[in-house]
């Protein structure tokens, strides 16, 4: 036997094919993401028998320090090849902002540091991109208007691969700089969102070329799952009582809650208990809209506000995340741009960390539902802080203060400062 | 020969015109639906649009000008 074939076996054992979400036609693990049958989406079949025989905490824990140690339950046919270094990003046990809300178990999922481009986007592509040149691609493209084009550019370049990455034609040029970097090439598509939206569509149709989020979807999307693997790991092989989700495309909370379902499954924790709680931003919240008024469909918006990482109109896992939130007993909410600003920044006075205009719609949901005592006092709450507030710092420019001046000399720094302990 | 899944949204008012009836007419372009759900005040059809993609886009466009929401059938692929 060969090493593909044997590679090709090893593929047999974890992964039976790509399954519809909808009817649950069976297809055969390639780059594909719709049911050709009822055009539901495809999401990855694993051999949930074999894995259990050699699943083990002890086999994880000798696993390297990045998502890695979970490959076990990743969509990739052999060892990681791009993106290494992603995930195991730290679990903070975050005192400080717990006090502030009357949370005494309250822990922050730092992926405000992930490798190499500092939001969750570095798992997913980690998975996507692996997993597209183990299916033979040479060239990666993305849709996007921040963090998921970061990502792919930088991990592209890593892996040697051509990259084209789609954004609307009025987007500013400080919002490309991050992609632009890693010298994929960008093409700025005029037209309002919907025409552009359909032109990248189109274009994953027509070229032969790994759309991460479109034809390689059902293997990126997993990558989520990490989070919520990480998390159960780092609390000491226990699922949370609560935890506190961004709702973007809602692929990311469909994961999470999916990710502590597998471990239950296959006996690596003992239980689920866990509430799933999502978190939107009042000017782009389809999601929380159909949980408030009870309906099973997404009605599509279109985003106002701030926090631009999570404004999605018309999700595409959105039934899916409601879904997930019913299931779980959890609720989603909602916050105004004002509510996310602050969010940030009693994230970063209490715990250190400067997050994203979407880590402060968490933040914010995370102390609303405190208060609607959604979340009791001594229970374990995890907030998944998603990417890096270096990115969005137009959001928080004109509310962060400003400097105190003095003149180069002591009397004025004292009289200004007005410290009162001094040496002597 | 181009194939583009789309999801069409109907709102109340165009529920009962022949939209899709009339783009096979006007362009060419081969229609073939997969899903629907058309109720009396909302409906949605999922549907393949096969055809040179110059004539789909046409035929996008044209919907849209008939008043009914047009989206791939990923939905918002713009991350």
């Amino acid at each position: 036997m060969n090493k593909k074939s044997a590679a090709s076996d090893t593929l047999k054992q974890k992964i039976k094919g790509l399954k519809c979400r909808e009817c649950g036609k069976l297809y055969p693990a390639v780059a594909m993401h719709v049911c050709e049958f009822c055009f539901g989406p495809l999401e990855v079949d694993y051999n949930y028998d074999e894995i259990k025989k050699i699943i083990s905490r002890e086999r994880i824990e000798s696993g390297p320090k990045s998502l890695w140690r979970y490959a076990d339950l990743l969509p990739v046919e052999g060892p990681p090849t791009v993106g290494l270094y992603a995930g195991f990003t730290p679990l903070i046990e975050a005192k400080n902002l717990g006090a502030e809300l009357g949370l005494k178990k309250l822990y922050i999922k730092n992926d405000t540091v992930n490798h190499p481009t500092l939001s969750f986007k570095d798992r997913v592509v980690a998975i996507a991109i692996t997993r597209a040149k183990e299916l033979g691609f040479t060239a990666v493209a993305c849709a996007s208007t921040g963090n998921l084009a970061n990502s792919v550019a930088a991990h592209a370049a890593e892996a040697r691969l051509q990259c084209y990455v789609f954004i609307p034609g009025d987007l500013e040029a400080g919002k490309i700089l991050g992609s632009l970097i890693y010298a994929p090439t960008v093409v700025a598509v005029n037209g309002n969102y919907d025409d552009v939206n359909r032109l990248c569509s189109e274009v994953a149709g027509e070229y032969n070329w790994a759309f991460v989020n479109i034809n390689i979807r059902p293997y990126y999307a997993e990558g989520s799952k990490t989070l919520a693997f990480e998390t159960v790991e780092q609390l000491g092989w226990k699922a949370p009582d609560h935890v506190v989700v961004p709702v973007a495309s809602g692929s990311l909370l469909t994961k999470i809650w999916k990710g502590f379902n597998e471990f239950r499954m296959l006996g690596l924790i003992d239980s689920v208990t866990t509430k799933v709680n999502g978190a939107q931003a009042e000017g782009c919240s389809p999601v929380a809209s159909a949980f408030k008024e009870g309906r099973d469909f997404i009605k599509p918006v279109k985003p106002k506000t701030i926090a631009k990482s999570i404004a999605i109109g018309n999700p595409a896992d959105g039934y899916y995340a409601l879904k997930a939130v019913r299931e779980s007993k959890g609720s989603i909410d909602a916050v105004t741009d004002g509510e996310t600003i602050e969010g940030i920044k009693l994230l970063a006075r209490t715990e250190g960390i400067f997050a994203e205009t979407a880590g402060g719609v968490t933040i914010a949901v995370l102390k609303k539902l405190a208060m609607k005592g959604l979340i009791p006092p001594d229970e374990t709450v995890v907030a998944y802080i998603t990417g890096n507030g270096l990115k969005t710092q137009e959001a928080v420019i004109n509310a962060v203060g400003d400097v105190v001046r003095i003149d180069p000399s002591m009397d004025s720094f004292e009289k200004s400062l007005n410290i009162k302990e001094k040496n002597n | 020969m181009s194939h583009f899944r789309i999801r069409i949204g109907f709102p109340e008012d165009k529920i009962t015109e022949p939209i899709i009836y009339q783009i096979g007419h006007e362009f060419k372009v081969v229609t073939n639906i997969r899903k629907a759900d058309v109720r009396e005040k909302t409906g949605w059809v999922e549907l393949e649009l096969i055809g040179d993609s110059g004539e789909i886009e046409k035929a996008i466009e044209s919907l849209r000008a008939k008043g009914v929401k047009v989206e791939p059938i990923e939905r918002n692929i713009i991350e």
